[in-house]
């Protein structure tokens, strides 16, 4: 921490009916019977909104996530068969192609989006998730977030799956070509983490983690 | 309007952490604070954006020249050597019949990325003229934006899938061309643009005229 800056005591504005919206910054008063989605009255943007408590399920759905995380990168997504040769390829072998060939940066930066970073996000939430069910405090807790919130932008799984199957398309009048598992896997995947988007919720998990440091 | 009424949580010495999102409350503009809660320094605007975002931009500008003239695709067949830009790869998928497929990847590698640059264009202009102009419509534009901004990514990744799959020594085997690391580029120089330019900058003009 450096000397210039001071960190504020006690003196943040916790009030439990006033908000700021994010992409305006007016301050408004949240409704009495505030819905899931509350919309910023003068942009339209979406609110941040005290949901009801679904750690739980985003708990099982991250672990889920990772295991079907695994089988994607594991597997196949696209097999191709002509003149007797038989070949696949996962997201990570791809990355390797292209580096092969003097890519290096576009390889990194498909190695980064399609997998690196999604993990790396799966693997912060389940760091932070695990442990406050537990009611313990996990080490680095604010770092870890602000991490979350940097990581986020970056993972373009769903995208990989669309190129996955423009691929599959453009290949299929040159040669005999399936969707292997590492597909659908990854179609599972986004499935599971958009179920995740609406259950997982930063503000909760400061909540439970000012509520164990009580403790 | 209810906007009027209360005005913005930083005239109110109330800031958002961008670490944490709470609102904090301010002793002062001047001096550094923390956030009582996560410990991230505090700023009422996200710091230097809109240099930060132009910089992004023209950046992504210049990219886009290669990206779009130089082959991201070269075929090599029994047949000769094939190779493709962008564009004819468009013109290729249209003229072989998949309609649907050309119509996405035209969408998502030429439209997207050309508008993305241009809106990103106009945001960063009216708000360094101070404009008072549809902020609503503006907001708007930026979320847009910031939820297509990975979608251009689709080509690149269907070329790292055709040169994984395409290697059957002597009848055909594609590689990657320099287009592709230029358009690889643009995609990135946007999504980080984006990131940076602060759309709270969009509704000060109009606070600031108010009092």
């Amino acid at each position: 921490m450096s000397d210039m800056s001071s960190r504020l005591e006690n003196r943040s504005w916790q009030h439990p009916v006033v908000l700021a919206c994010h992409e305006c910054d007016l301050l408004q008063t949240r409704p009495d019977n505030a819905r899931k989605d509350m919309q910023c009255c003068r942009c339209g943007s979406r609110l941040p909104c005290q949901g009801p408590d679904q750690l739980k399920p985003s708990l099982a759905l991250l672990l889920a996530s990772l295991l079907v995380f695994v089988l994607a990168n594991v597997f196949p997504v696209v097999q191709l068969e002509a003149g007797g040769t038989r070949l696949d390829t996962t997201l990570l072998g791809t990355a390797w192609q292209l580096s092969q060939q003097g890519m290096l940066p576009i390889a990194a930066v498909i190695v980064l989006t399609g997998c690196l970073l999604p993990g790396l996000e799966l693997t912060c939430m389940l760091y932070l998730l695990l442990p406050l069910m537990l009611g313990r405090v996990p080490a680095g807790f604010a770092r870890i977030i602000r991490t979350l919130r940097l990581l986020h932008p970056w993972g373009m799984m769903e995208v990989f799956l669309l190129a996955a199957l423009v691929a599959l398309v453009k290949l299929a009048h040159l040669a005999d070509v399936h969707a292997g598992i590492g597909l659908w896997s990854f179609f599972a995947l986004i499935l599971l983490l958009s179920g995740n988007a609406s259950c997982f919720d930063t503000n909760l998990l400061w909540e439970r983690q000012q509520a164990c440091k009580a403790n | 309007m209810q906007g009027k009424l209360i005005g913005s949580a930083a005239r109110r010495g109330l800031w958002l952490c961008h670490g944490c999102s709470l609102l904090c409350q301010v002793p002062g503009d001047e001096g550094q604070w923390r956030c009582p809660r996560c410990a991230a320094g505090l700023h009422k605007r996200k710091p230097h954006s809109q240099q930060h975002a132009w910089a992004f931009l023209l950046a992504a500008l210049i990219s886009y020249i290669p990206a779009n003239l130089l082959p991201i695709m070269r075929t090599e067949m029994l047949s000769g050597t094939q190779q493709d830009t962008i564009m004819s790869g468009v013109v290729y998928l249209w003229q072989s019949g998949s309609w649907p497929l050309a119509f996405v990847v035209f969408v998502a590698s030429v439209l997207v990325p050309l508008l993305k640059i241009l809106s990103m264009l106009l945001l960063l202009v009216t708000v360094q003229l101070r404009s008072r102009w549809a902020p609503r419509q503006r907001t708007r534009l930026y979320r847009l934006l910031e939820m297509v901004g990975p979608w251009s990514m689709l080509d690149i990744y269907v070329v790292g899938l055709l040169v994984a799959l395409v290697q059957l020594q002597s009848l055909a085997s594609i590689k990657a061309g320099p287009g592709a690391l230029a358009f690889g580029a643009v995609v990135v120089l946007t999504m980080l643009s984006a990131m940076k330019f602060d759309p709270r900058t969009i509704w000060d003009a109009l606070e600031d005229d108010d009092e």
